[in-house]
């Protein structure tokens, strides 16, 4: 098992989570989250005049996949989630030890 | 005289709409500072209309509008409000109860007070806060308030007019706001240029919104009488606030985009500097009153940031300048067939008019930045006038109230 962390564009997590569907991952946990990469800050006006924020705003997309489909998962992430512009977001995988599906008890694989 | 009812209702009524400006002032600042310090903001408001509306009717109101001491401050004759009753002042507002004239100028003074503190949030101590509050009023405000507004007052003397509070209000504030803020020193984090983030623009936009509202009681109240006077500058104020608030909208859409912190901003400008000629010049010079205003603190705002200078909210901007232009538009506009009691500008001719306009700007002026910086002073030598370095970046709803505006993991 493996976890996927996508930092994605605010206005892209429609299409991400259609092409996690059609890929067979219907469960995910998503939160709204702050940072940058390379991409720079976002600039806002104030009563006169404007100020820079660092921190823009994104979406962090969880989920647990199974190994053999982690290849398949990022591949429609990635695609799902491009624009070709700077600040399109990264993609992490964690190896994951065990998983627990709450209402039934069952562990591992069966879980996710 | 007898107790009029049509003016009496309009003076109660007035003093209630001016009462709602200061939960107006609290949202406005609350909205514009960081997350961590709204509470504190909202609290100042509200801690200066409890504190200003109990000292006003213990010696506020008889420091003010008492017997005159040589035209310089009002006697003790009034405190606790003793001969202050149902029957009018033979000399204020004769048509209403002494009463109602009383607490309409409470009202005034409770949010006077209140828009000094845009200059200190989000790093003043709120115990020195409250202690400046009450020197405040009792050496700057009452002092004004007589020269201006109370029989003998030496500015009225002069000739110097102020129809509803721009110089005794507005310049006076934001006069204070600048020595206050200069004395305090800027918030952690200013001069690093740390983006200060708005933390409610809506919150924002309400406040102003109660402030264009309360704003009718303030100028159309000040005529003191329920009529063809109090309608004029209700029309002179509304035209003005709207004339001032597309004009900073066209300015900030220039610059970028059309904002909703500067459409507020833009209103509060219009009522600033509307409000000493409101009763003095025909309503459709509300346009230009309120255009000028919005194009004068614009570039004073921009001025203030480019100095360096962290009066955090603009109240000198905005009010100190706002209020300064609205006194001098009173001398260019002003007509006598208005107003019998006011007199003919420099449109009209009457160039003196401007002259003595300047003279009660720089009188107020002067007065304001040198006893507020000795108040201060006082302050800070004998208790602080800033939280530690720790608490300010805690935020001040924390350290100074315990309590924080978004609580609760759990819906």
């Amino acid at each position: 098992m493996k976890k996927i962390e996508a930092i994605i564009r605010e206005e892209k997590l429609d299409a991400v989570r259609a092409a996690l569907r059609d890929s067979g991952y219907l469960g995910m946990t998503v939160s709204e989250v702050s940072g940058h990469g390379r991409q720079g800050g976002l600039t806002l006006q104030w009563r006169v005049g404007e100020y820079k924020v660092d921190f823009l705003p994104k979406l962090k997309v969880e989920l647990v996949v199974l190994d053999e489909d982690v290849p398949k998962t990022l591949n429609a992430i990635t695609s799902a989630a491009r624009t070709g512009e700077m600040g399109d977001g990264k993609i992490f995988v964690l190896p994951v030890e065990d998983a627990v599906r709450v209402r039934t008890g069952e562990g591992g694989e069966n879980a996710i | 005289m007898p107790v009029n009812a049509a003016d009496t209702a309009w003076l109660l009524i007035s003093s209630a709409l001016v009462m709602l400006m200061t939960p107006g002032v609290a949202l406005f600042y609350g909205g514009m500072v960081r997350r961590k310090n709204i509470l504190s903001t909202i609290m100042m408001s509200f801690a200066i209309l409890a504190l200003v509306g109990l000292l006003w009717v213990l010696y506020g109101y008889s420091l003010s509008f008492g017997a005159d001491n040589g035209g310089l401050i009002g006697g003790l004759d009034y405190i606790f409000l003793r001969g202050v009753g149902q029957e009018p002042s033979p000399v204020y507002a004769t048509t209403v109860p002494h009463l109602a004239f009383m607490i309409f100028q409470a009202m005034f003074a409770i949010i006077t007070v209140a828009l000094i503190t845009g200059a200190v949030v989000e790093r003043m101590k709120f115990s020195s806060l409250l202690v400046f509050s009450v020197l405040w009023l009792t050496f700057v405000y009452c002092p004004v308030a007589h020269w201006v507004w109370g029989n003998g007052g030496w500015l009225a003397k002069l000739g110097a007019l102020d129809f509803a509070g721009g110089t005794v209000v507005h310049i006076n504030a934001g006069i204070s706001a600048l020595a206050l803020a200069w004395l305090l020193g800027p918030r952690k984090g200013f001069r690093e240029k740390q983006p200060m983030e708005p933390s409610n623009i809506p919150m924002v936009a309400f406040g102003a919104g109660l402030l264009w509202f309360g704003w009718f009681g303030f100028n159309a109240g000040s005529a003191l009488t329920a009529g063809g006077l109090a309608s004029s500058a209700f029309v002179a104020t509304n035209t003005s606030a709207a004339a001032a608030a597309f004009t900073w909208m066209v300015l900030s859409w220039i610059y970028r985009r059309p904002t909703v912190l500067g459409i507020a901003t833009g209103v509060v400008a219009g009522l600033v500097a509307i409000t000493p000629a409101a009763g003095f010049v025909s309503p459709m010079m509300g346009i230009p009153i309120g255009v000028g205003a919005a194009v004068v603190c614009y570039y004073c705002m921009l001025l203030r940031m480019r100095r360096g200078i962290d009066e955090s909210l603009d109240v000198w901007a905005v009010h100190g300048m706002g209020g300064t232009w609205g006194a001098l538009a009173t001398g260019i506009f002003a007509s006598v067939a208005v107003n019998s009691a006011g007199a003919d500008g420099l449109l009209l001719g009457n160039a003196m008019q401007v002259l003595k306009q300047l003279a009660g700007i720089a009188v107020v002026w002067i007065f304001a930045f040198g006893a507020t910086w000795v108040l201060c002073k006082l302050v800070d030598v004998t208790m602080g006038l800033r939280v530690t370095t720790i608490e300010e970046t805690v935020g001040l709803d924390i350290s100074q109230h315990g309590e924080r505006a978004y609580g609760g993991m759990l819906r």
